[in-house]
């Protein structure tokens, strides 16, 4: 299992050093606010702040108490109210509301830290209030949380929604910043690749930046920039991951790189919270493997385990001292963190059985592959009657995304409707909108439509037209697309998933993520011409060239603007070992097919 | 859905989808250039005159005490000037100094931007340079510097800026307003939904039916107008239900409500789970009553199969098997009955095992499905040992049943059936 790399696999970067600038910061700020004070802390952001910071640091630099930003009213006696929020309308206004103190005639200090970086529509909530000035604000430039060797997170959710969605750029220089604070540290760079058009708009605004500050001659630790939309792929996140890692984030969510695991796994009455790097060996070893390697990988650990220590059977006392001081922690650790892992797989085996997973593959295979699609429209059918939860219902999704037949449309989305409440027709229109949810049009091409439409609106809107028409080319020809890349391996060949030999391991052998298969194959053909056609479809272009021939080279960032999923994670780690590369991947945010439609919801106040 | 093989030929090959370059023609922000020649100067970054860029002073005191351990300096703003008065359009456009001065939000105050040319002309080089919190902040000027019917007119074909614009009312929760410019913009389903969505917030089911109904003559199209009326009435039914049964309950006169005591109420639950609702309370009842299952069928025309689904589960909850049986009992003309079904009765035979259902009745259904090698894989599943012993023996299969022998306890009466019939001279074994 453990895959052997290419020996010439470069050495990634240390980025512990990101931590130690948040944290260096964040006291920064801290301080400009002296004496004691109450931090409020929303309460997403509390999980990448302890990443950085844990509460004695925070009570060094006089933070009294902590709350979590609950909307609620605030319970605090300190004269001194810091709080620690994302730029968000909502929270913005709630401190308003906690801010009755002026009106009672008395004086705190309050001061809001923006993070990342602050919204002037924010500020403008604070004018509209009446408390501008009474409230300083600030910035905590928190772009790069580190949560793995490889992986760069931004803990940013929202950009998904925010900027495909709702069409709304708010975050387009968040990612420049981001991608700027980056290339200070590990640049220059010298190639970079954008895939989909909210790429280009960061790069630019990366480079705009650039040309703001200076750069240092240095060595360069990282070479090649791959931006990518997450929009230019919709299909990988829709899937049930099968790998490990993915796995594990498909069930029990992994959050800012800790996971909680239930009784069910830990078999005792408590939750206990576990985090999942590759400091813990054990998972090291699994996270990238497809979930039917894993039991056998680790009863042969269980095996070797009992033979170590079975070892001190016959020892004597010199020996067992030796034994105990030297190998028995390093034993226990891996005693412990294998039979939580055993307990995992067991939950979520037993979990999967009753959720006939099998059957959900295979509805999700067929959906890829174009085959027995009246299967696959029953399969769903049987779900949406049962009021299976319907963020299991991705393949729905991925049967809208890879076009559907008006009639069954409408079917579907009727029976959807009365299984989960009408108010569902406002995520039907957000599906709609994100070009989720594809309804073939009969017998009309796509020119003559562009065409007929094009007469219709003036000129000022006719490139934006062209825009939604070749993204609406791209969703609908996912199939021809799929051929054209080979994202479906041949059915007829059996697939071993103990020794794959190529990305499609992540899905049982049925499907290359399309998001990882660009990156190989602007990587095998240096850029220009991937395909003739695909280049434009993707907005597909190089960014930046200079010919600086280094080892950095060989070290890859790939920002995903938009979100990951594990699953594309452990594809590119698998092509890196396969052709002796390192990817790193630097992400707005971790996300599952769960999270996608968690993120069309409406349905709520 | 597949398109032709010559469709998609034409589709890779049409000269629209030219290899994308970097410098494309109809890329947004080239395209804006086209308005400039009116301008004494040329683009300005209109990221730079509003707010300090990205990573703020206060970094830059962190950033140096970092580099001191080798590290890179990170600052990206420059100083901010002092002085800030007096900013004309033209000084915007004067370049790199000028950007300098514009930094400071402070500074430059949207107001100088008074004539209508000169707002759009600040909002196309916002949408220009893709920050959406520059798009905003000028949009933020625009909303209180024109009127609602020149804003809607000229937000009609800047796109970018439109939904910006959405978005920000959106989340300021400026529901008229928004309302309004769907209106003007002739948006008439994105109007309907965004009125629709407001029942959301009403909490008082009386005043949310209410509302609803008024929500049935908004313009949806045809097909949402009919799901908007269906979850008006099924409102307007839940409160009815939820009165009578809430009363029955706390009565204590009803049984089935002591015996199963309801865990939440039924208002604005999802119609299948109203359907389930009265299938385990209200099953028996005749047509007439809004509760019955049968009426509730017919008025949201709910397709066959999820009303077996559905009636079945609830049922078979209740351990209610004579009721399972009847659901699926069919009586032809000449008065036999034989057992149909809408969905597959592996389906049922899964559905009827969640819910403990024995084996006597898990063996009807088993026995029921087609294909032979799925209905001994049932059959052994689920413990249905006269069902794999009568299907061995459809299949002449003398060995497999054999073999059966020794997974049946012995001395029951299964194993009695298959020695009975492996003395039977009258089967015709094929091994």
């Amino acid at each position: 299992m453990a895959h052997s790399a290419r020996r010439d696999s470069p050495e990634l970067p240390d980025f512990s050093v990101l931590k130690r600038l948040a944290r260096d910061q964040l006291i920064y700020l801290l301080e400009q606010l002296p004496g004691k004070k109450d931090l409020f802390i929303e309460a997403d952001l509390m999980s990448p702040l302890d990443r950085i910071a844990n509460v004695s640091t925070l009570k060094q630099h006089e933070v009294d108490k902590l709350y979590k930003v609950e909307y609620k009213p605030v319970v605090s006696t300190s004269d001194q109210l810091c709080f620690l929020i994302r730029p968000r309308i909502q929270t913005v206004k709630w401190v308003y509301v906690v801010n009755a103190d002026k009106a009672a005639g008395k004086f705190k200090r309050y001061k809001i830290i923006f993070t990342p970086q602050k919204f002037y529509a924010c500020e403008t909530v604070l004018e509209e209030q009446g408390i501008f000035g009474d409230v300083s604000t600030d910035e905590w430039a928190f772009y790069l949380l580190p949560l793995d060797e490889d992986i760069i997170n931004l803990e940013l959710p929202e950009f998904f929604r925010d900027n495909f969605l709702e069409g709304d750029q708010r975050w387009v220089r968040t990612g420049g910043s981001a991608l700027h604070l980056f290339h200070s540290i590990y640049g220059p760079f010298s190639k970079v690749y954008g895939i989909g058009r909210c790429s280009k708009m960061v790069y630019e605004s990366w480079r705009e930046q650039v040309k703001e500050g200076e750069q240092k001659a240095r060595q360069a630790e990282v070479g090649t920039v791959f931006l990518i939309d997450r929009d230019v792929d919709f299909v990988t996140p829709l899937c049930s991951q099968v790998v490990y890692e993915g796995l594990v984030d498909d069930i029990f969510r992994i959050k800012c790189g800790c996971v909680e695991f239930g009784p069910d796994v830990t078999s005792s009455d408590k939750s206990i919270k576990v985090m999942l790097n590759s400091q813990d060996k054990v998972f090291n070893e699994i996270r990238n493997e497809h979930f039917s390697n894993v039991f056998g990988f680790l009863s042969q650990k269980a095996r070797n385990l009992q033979t170590a220590y079975d070892k001190r059977r016959g020892m004597d006392i010199k020996q067992m001292k030796t034994f105990v001081s030297e190998e028995l922690k390093g034993l226990k650790q891996e005693h412990r963190l294998l039979s939580l892992h055993i307990g995992a797989s067991e939950s979520m085996m037993k979990k999967k059985t009753k959720q006939d997973f099998q059957e959900l593959l295979k509805t999700e295979h067929s959906l890829l592959e174009g085959f027995e699609i009246r299967e696959c429209i029953s399969f769903i059918e049987e779900h949406i009657n049962r009021q299976v939860s319907y963020l299991k219902l991705c393949p729905l999704s991925l049967y809208f995304f890879t076009g559907l037949l008006p009639k069954d449309y409408r079917s579907l989305k009727a029976q959807y409707l009365q299984s989960y409440g009408v108010d569902h027709l406002l995520t039907f229109a957000n599906l709609k909108q994100l070009g989720l949810l594809v309804e073939q049009q009969p017998g009309e091409t796509l020119t003559v439509m562009e065409s007929k439409m094009g007469k219709l609106v003036n000129d000022k809107t006719a490139g934006k037209l062209t825009d939604a028409f070749s993204s609406l080319a791209k969703k609908s020809n996912f199939r021809a697309l799929s051929r054209r890349l080979s994202l479906v391996p041949k059915s007829d060949e059996e697939y071993d998933l103990r020794v794959p030999r190529d990305m499609a391991y992540i899905f049982s052998g049925a499907y290359i993520p399309l998001s990882c298969k660009l990156i190989e194959q602007v990587l095998e053909r240096d850029g220009w011409t991937v395909y003739n056609g695909i280049n434009h479809l993707f907005q597909l272009a190089i960014l930046t060239m200079s010919f600086i021939a280094s080892d950095a080279q060989r070290i890859i960032l790939v920002m995903f603007l938009g979100g990951c999923t594990f699953s594309e994670i452990s594809a590119l780690r698998f092509l890196g070992r396969e052709r002796g590369y390192k990817f790193i991947v630097l992400t707005t945010a971790i996300t599952n097919s769960a999270r996608l439609i968690e993120a069309m919801l409406d349905n709520h106040v | 859905m597949m398109k032709s093989k010559a469709d998609e030929e034409d589709y890779w090959n049409s000269s629209k989808f030219k290899a994308f370059t970097f410098d494309d023609e109809d890329d947004e922000f080239t395209k804006k250039q086209e308005v400039e020649p009116q301008l004494p100067h040329r683009v300005f970054p209109a990221s730079c005159f509003l707010f300090p860029a990205g990573i703020s002073w206060s970094v830059r005191e962190t950033a140096s005490s970092l580099r001191e351990q080798s590290f890179p300096k990170i600052d990206t703003t420059p100083s901010l000037p002092k002085n800030s008065s007096g900013y004309s359009l033209s000084s915007l456009f004067k370049g790199k100094e000028g950007e300098r001065e514009m930094m400071d939000c402070a500074a430059v105050s949207l107001e100088k931007f008074r004539s209508l040319q000169e707002k759009l002309l600040l909002l196309d080089e916002a949408v220009g340079v893709h920050d959406g919190n520059v798009i905003t902040a000028v949009l933020i000027y625009l909303k209180k510097s024109l009127s609602k019917e020149v804003l809607f007119r000229e937000l009609e074909s800047r796109q970018t800026a439109l939904r910006h614009f959405i978005h920000y009312l959106t989340e300021s929760k400026e529901q008229r307003l928004l309302l309004e410019l769907y209106r003007a913009l002739g948006r008439t389903e994105d109007e309907a939904l965004l009125q629709y969505k407001e029942h959301l917030r009403i909490t008082d089911e009386n005043k949310r039916r209410d509302f609803l109904k008024s929500c049935v003559s908004l313009p949806f199209s045809p097909e949402d107008a009919g799901h908007v009326q269906d979850h008006y009435t099924l409102l307007e039914r839940q409160i009815i239900i939820e009165a009578t049964d809430r009363q029955a309950e706390t009565g204590g006169k009803v049984e089935i409500f002591q015996k199963f005591p309801r865990r939440a109420s039924i208002l604005n639950m999802p119609l299948i789970t109203t359907l389930y609702y009265c299938c385990f309370y209200h099953y028996a009842e005749t047509e007439g009553t809004y509760s019955s299952p049968a009426n509730i069928r017919q008025t949201f025309r709910i397709a066959e199969k999820q009303y077996f689904v559905t009636a079945l589960a609830a049922r078979a909850k209740l351990k209610a098997w004579h009721d399972v049986d009847a659901l699926f009992t069919s009586r032809n003309w000449l008065g036999f009955t034989r057992k149909k079904s809408p969905l597959s009765f592996s389906r049922v035979a899964d559905i009827l095992s969640k819910n403990n259902a024995p084996v006597q009745v898990l063996q009807e259904y088993v026995g029921l499905v087609d294909d032979v090698e799925l209905r001994v894989a049932l059959a052994q599943k689920y413990k249905c040992h006269f069902i794999v012993i009568s299907t061995y023996r459809d299949l002449k299969d003398r060995q497999l049943l054999l073999g059966y022998r020794g997974k049946v306890e012995r001395g029951s009466e299964e194993e009695r059936k298959i020695d009975e019939l492996l003395s039977n001279p009258q089967i015709r074994w094929k091994n």
